[in-house]
Order: structure tokens, then sequence, then C-alpha cells
């Protein structure tokens, strides 16, 4: 699943990033990389952009961004609790 | 709790080969707390510049490092998050950092703010610049806000970890300012100044690998040297935002705090603004009586203190819209507004931030355009300076009361409905609607970009700094004064020179006496005017003008009021040869245009012929002061020259649609 489609306050971790270049690398330089623990804490009034906390920081990213982001559920101390997809 | 300051207290590092003053730049992410940092070191000896063949300003001050030795020159360099940089001022702080041959600035050594409270976000850039191999000392910033909320950093630890000195930092006791010196000289003394290890190009594979390590070693080194009680400071930033982003709290509260800044720059300013103009009228008046009359004089008082005037009647609008921008950025809510405002936004190609600037617009472009700094993407950022000028500014204000005085008093729509409160909402409506049409056609041509990503830091709440609010002020202002005001005042004079030559009756003014000298009889006034340049070029440009329904004595004002679109009330006031005032609401003005004539005997002033006017003076940029503010920030002539010809064509469309499609159906 995507970072765009998780359920609220629900803790993920990034397994991958579907898109190249520049905003890859502007991505990953914010702190979402591969083995990165998000959560998704609520979105703006027309649900867009996403208030996302990552590395006890919080930040501001946009669903078509966030939609390239792979990432599988896991609990609060980032245990999967479902097998990657 | 044990703070650890670096205990290498060698008074004699300093070295023999130190002979020149070091260059010290002062490098960190935005928020981390490098301003507060710099004038902690600074103290008041610092200097606003521009980067060499750019608008971003550059900071440097001089930093005593030891009694016996020069002054350190500081440079405190624009915020970033990592060494690729995305925006020119990102682009210029990576330039300076890495030592690349397009800059002259070569820094000795780096210190890097990295803020205590978000250590995971902040140590990127710090194991970045490690890793080119540059002189780097790590100085963590608001070290007690990091105590108070119980977060202890092992700086020994976190040193030794990084292979780099490490300095706690507060900037209020200026504690950690000697280490941060004696670090500094140390870390130049060992380094061999000559070598600059450049990060060598790598592909795109290695550089995220390396990405990876980076954050792999952030990961360890915070869990070895931070041990994190309850964190009262996050828990109050996260509890703010709960309202302050709540979908429906925030954006009412958002609400208040643009009608806030709009009543202050729209009403409150005006009281100091109005004071300006009237201690340079009277200043005019007070050089009339005590110079001979002539061209001299008028050369003085309508050219030069004109001028002057001008230009700083905007510093009041510019003073408090600057004072609420940082008060807002420094608090960190111009995030929060942004990410509410950004879906709104985008419907237009448009950044959330770029809401700050086109609110200003109503008030005054000028500021509203030097407000657009705080957008990083430079699309972005060119598109929001070029559509501000569209939002319906004060100085448009006084005519549309003229307009609607002459020729709307007293109508009504629907038996109840002012005609005049609707014709300046449609006013208000029509700017917006047509700025925000410009700004999707540019975004999807001239300014056309590759979709960009967009990462926005939500940076904790912090209390603003009165020291680094007023310098921001200060700095904005300054830089407003020193160069938009130098155009304002040549394009005045050149104005002024228009309307004043060539002379017609200037022998006759020698014989009023001095002390009624500043009562010009209005009838010269009208002649001189009249056959001035400017009055040629009325007639002149009368052929072009006639389809929007104007004829030539409108034409004259369109040329004086290049420079200021309010103007042009008193030069029709000049051109109909009555006294004005220039509120708009002058009886006798009123008067004269209800019963100016074209040839044929038909009025020229009718509530069509009004609308046309008002959509012209809406939608074209005759403001020299915003021309001069873009100059100056897009440093270039063309986006200038671009917004003043397409504006223009926009005001001829808009004001030839207006009167044709009025006539069209069966208004007159």
């Amino acid at each position: 699943m995507t970072l765009d489609s998780i359920p609220k306050k629900a803790d993920a971790r990034v397994v991958a990033i579907d898109t190249l270049g520049n905003g890859r690398l502007r991505l990953m330089e914010m702190g979402i990389v591969p083995g990165a623990v998000v959560r998704v804490v609520n979105s703006a009034p027309f649900g867009d952009p996403l208030h996302i906390f990552v590395k006890n920081y919080h930040l501001a990213l946009r669903r078509e961004d966030a939609r390239s982001v792979y990432v599988t559920l896991c609990d609060k101390r980032g245990a999967l609790s479902q097998p990657p997809e | 709790m044990s703070i650890t300051f670096v205990e290498s207290r060698q008074e004699s590092t300093a070295p023999a080969t130190l002979r020149r003053p070091l260059v010290v730049a002062v490098a960190g992410n935005p928020n981390a707390g490098k301003t507060t940092l710099f004038n902690a070191l600074t103290g008041l000896k610092q200097k606003v510049a521009n980067y060499p063949g750019v608008t971003v300003e550059s900071k440097t001050g001089r930093w005593s490092l030891a009694p016996e030795l020069a002054p350190a020159q500081l440079i405190d360099l624009p915020g970033l998050y990592s060494l690729n940089a995305t925006s020119v001022d990102e682009e210029i702080a990576r330039d300076i950092l890495v030592g690349s041959a397009s800059t002259p600035l070569k820094p000795d050594a780096i210190i890097v703010a990295v803020d205590a409270t978000n250590l995971a976000r902040n140590l990127y850039l710090a194991i970045q610049l490690i890793e080119t191999k540059r002189p780097v000392v790590l100085a963590l910033t608001m070290f007690d806000v990091a105590e108070r909320g119980h977060i202890k950093i092992d700086a020994v630890k976190l040193s030794s970890a990084l292979g780099v000195p490490v300095i706690p930092f507060v900037a209020k006791e200026r504690r950690g300012a000697h280490e941060l010196a004696q670090a500094v000289l140390t870390i130049v003394a060992e380094q061999d100044c000559g070598a600059v290890n450049i990060e060598t190009p790598l592909d795109a594979r290695s550089r995220e690998s390396r990405l990876i390590q980076r954050y792999a070693l952030i990961e360890r080194v915070v869990s070895e040297v931070v041990e994190v009680g309850d964190t009262p400071n996050r828990t109050i930033s996260e509890r703010i935002d709960r309202i302050v982003i709540h979908r429906v709290f925030g954006p009412l509260l958002l609400l208040l705090v643009m009608a806030l800044v709009f009543q202050t720059i729209f009403s409150w300013a005006n009281l100091p603004m109005n004071l300006i103009d009237r201690v340079f009228g009277m200043l005019s008046a007070a050089v009339r009586t005590h110079l001979p009359p002539g061209i001299l004089t008028d050369l003085v008082t309508d050219g030069a203190i004109a001028g002057v005037g001008s230009v700083l009647v905007f510093v009041p609008q510019i003073f408090l819209l600057f004072l609420f921008i940082s008060l807002l950025e420094d608090s960190g809510y111009m995030a929060r507004a942004a990410f509410l405002m950004d879906r709104l936004m985008r419907c237009f190609g448009l950044p959330g931030k770029s809401f700050m600037p086109l609110l200003s617009g109503f008030a005054c472009a000028v500021p509203g355009i030097m407000a657009t700094r705080t957008i990083e993407n430079p699309k972005d950022r060119l598109a929001t300076i070029l559509i501000t000028p569209f939002m319906s500014c004060s100085a448009r204000l006084p005519i549309y009361s003229l307009m609607i005085a002459t020729l709307f008093s007293g109508r009504k729509v629907f038996g109840f409905i002012s005609t005049g409160v609707l014709v300046i909402l449609v006013m208000y409506l029509l700017g917006i609607v047509v700025a925000l049409l410009v700004a999707a056609i540019l975004n999807r041509t001239l300014l056309k970009a590759p979709k960009s990503t967009f990462v926005m830091e939500l940076p904790p709440y912090r209390v603003p700094i009165l020291r680094n609010v007023a310098q921001a002020i200060t700095v904005s202002v300054g830089s407003f004064v020193k160069r938009a005001g130098t155009v304002i005042l040549a394009v005045s004079i050149l104005l002024w020179a228009l309307a004043a030559f060539p002379r017609t009756s200037g022998e006759s003014a020698v014989n009023t006496p001095a002390t009624l000298s500043t009562e010009v009889d209005p009838h010269e006034r009208s002649a001189q005017i009249r056959n001035s340049y400017a009055g040629r070029m009325g007639r002149l440009i009368e052929p072009a003008i006639a389809p929007l329904g104007f004829d030539w004595r409108i034409g004259i004002g369109l040329i004086t009021s290049f420079a200021a679109r309010e103007t042009i009330v008193s030069t029709l006031g000049i051109v109909y040869n009555v006294d004005s005032e220039s509120n708009g609401q002058s009886a006798s003005l009123i008067n004269a245009l209800l019963h100016a004539r074209r040839d044929d005997g038909s009025p020229i002033w009718t509530p069509l012929v009004g609308l046309s006017f008002m959509v012209f003076f809406l939608l074209a940029c005759q403001c020299m002061s915003t021309i001069a503010v873009v100059r100056r920030e897009t440093n270039s002539f063309r986006w200038p020259l671009f917004m003043f010809f397409y504006m223009l064509a926009i005001a001829y469309a808009g004001s030839l649609i207006t009167y044709h499609g009025g006539r069209l159906l069966g208004f007159s």
C-alpha cells in the first residue's frame, strides 16, 4: 500500500519509493527512506496535503507525492504487523 | 542536567599563519537557530549586502575570536536541508559551503547550527558537510530549550562519534561562544587551508546508498548520545497543531490572522502614511516660500521632494507587513498557513505560500512582492510576483471613489444595493479573477515546470525573538528605500519634466509675490500641462485610446499617472482647470467631469466610460514602485518590462471589452 492510503494515526514502515530523479532524492533527504517509520497525523482541509510524522519531526507532503511512497503497516515499535507486499 | 562543555581551552591556539582575518560560514537547516547564533556571535557589527549577481541577501558580521587576532568575517548563509540545492538560496549556500569556483567567498571554517531539540532532522546536513572534509564545527543551538524539554545530549560523545568539535550553545547567555571560537581556531590550525575536498559527482545509486548510510549513522548516533525524558516541547507543539491545523478551526484561525494583517496594512498604516505625505507637502511648501519661484524650485519641490516622499510613503506598510511576516515565520505559523492553503492555491498552479503576498497586494503590491521571498521555488515565486499587482490596492481607491461620486452616486440596484458599493466589489473580484487566470496560464506556458515534489517541514512552534524580527524588518525597509527608491526618484523627476516642459508661462510666475507662489493660477497650470510633452503625448495616443471611450485629456492622465496611478485624480484636476483634492471627492472636479463635452457636444464621462476607466486602472501596471521592486526582486529588467506590457495589454483588452460590450448591451 502507499502512504496516501494508510489509516490516520497508524504507524507504517517505508518499503520503497516509486519515483525517480530529484523528487526521490528530496523525499529521501527529508527522512522518508526505506526502513523509516512514518505516521499520517492528519490532512489539510481539502484532504491534501498530508501531515506526517517521521523520525520525531513533522512534515507536510502532498497526496500525489505520498502515492509514490510504498509502506507496510507496523506496530508502534516498528515491527511489521503484516508481511511486506 | 550535566552539560559537558568541550574542555579544550588552550588559549594560545592561534597559529602564526593567521595573519589575515578568517572567513567563517554559518550553515544549518531553516529554523535551526542560525540567525540567533549569528547575532549572538557578531553583536551589532553586521552588514547586509547582496550576493554577487543575485537578489539573495548575504549577512556578514565581525566576530572577534580572540583578543589578539583580527576579527573573523562571519557569513550567515540561507537555511538548507542538504547540499542538494533546490532553490536559488540553497544553491548559493551550497556553493559557498563546498568552496565551488563560482563564488568568491571561500570560508576557512564552517559552523553548522544544529537544533538540539531536533537532532535527527538537523544532523543530516551536518554529516553531509563533514563528509566533504571541510573544517566543520557543530554548534548545538537551543541547548537550553532541549534541557528544559528533558533532552539530554552528550556533546563529547557526539563529537567523538562524528569526529568534529561539538559545542553546546545558548544564545541568550552567549554560553558556548568562547568554546566555539576556540574550536574554530583549532580546526583551522589543523587544516591545510588550501585543501578543499569537493564531493565527486556520484551516480544516483551510490548517492542513494550514501544517503541511507547517513540516516543509519544518524539513528545510531542519536540513540547513543541523546537521552529523551518526556518531551514537553514537542507535545506542546503537537497540542497547538491540533487546533492550528484542525480541519475546521485551522482555516477559521487563518482567516482571523489574514483579517488582522489586512486590517493593519490597509487602515492602520494610513495614519503614518498620511503623516509622511503631509510632512513632505509642508517641506515642499516651505521650499517654495524660501526659494525664488522658477524652474529650479519646481524641480526641487515637484520632482525631488515629491519623489522622495513617494518612496518613503511606502515605509509604514512595508514595516508592518514584515513585522507580521517575520512573526509568523519565526513562530512556525507560516508553514502551517501554507499547509492549509496549499490545495486551494494549487488549483491555479500556485503554492500555499503565495496567499500572503496576494493578500498584502490588496493594500499595496510593493510589500506583497517583497513578501514572495518566502516562496522557495523560483517559478512559483515569479508567478506570484507577476500577478500580485492585479490585487486592487489602496491606490486605486481614490480613482474608484472619484468615478462613483461622479457617475454612480445615489443610484441603486434592485432598489436597495448602492451601485457604488457594487462597482467596487466587482472591481476587487475582477482583479482576483484575472490574477488567478493569469497564474493558471503562466503555469501552463511561460513558467511551465516539471512537477516538483513538495516536502515542507512543520517546525516546532517557538516564541519569536524580538531582535531577529527587528532585524528582518530593518533589512526589508532598507533594501526597499535604497534599491527601489533610486528608480522611483529618477522616474518621478523624469515625469515631472514631461509635464513641466516646454514652458508655456514660466516668466509670469516671477511677478507673483513669494508668499503666494504656492498658489499658482489654476488656469496657467492647465495651459502648462496641455502644452507640455505629456500633453502632446496625450493627444498622440488619443487614436489608440479612443476605442476605450477615452479622449486626449484622459490620455494626459494615463501618461502622468504611469508613475503612480492615484495621481490621475490631481492630473484630471489640472487638465480640467479646477482645484482638486487627492481623495477624489472634490465637488468642483466632479462638476467639471460631468460638464466635459466631446467635440460633437456629447458628454465625455458617461457611466460606461467610467467603468472602462476603472477597469483600465485596475488592470494596468501604473506604478513605478511596483516595477522598481520587481526589477530588484527578480534582478532583471526583463520581468518588470514583461509585467508592464502584459498588464497593459490585459488592461486595454479589459477596457475595450467593457466599453464595447456595454454599448452592445445598450448602455452608454
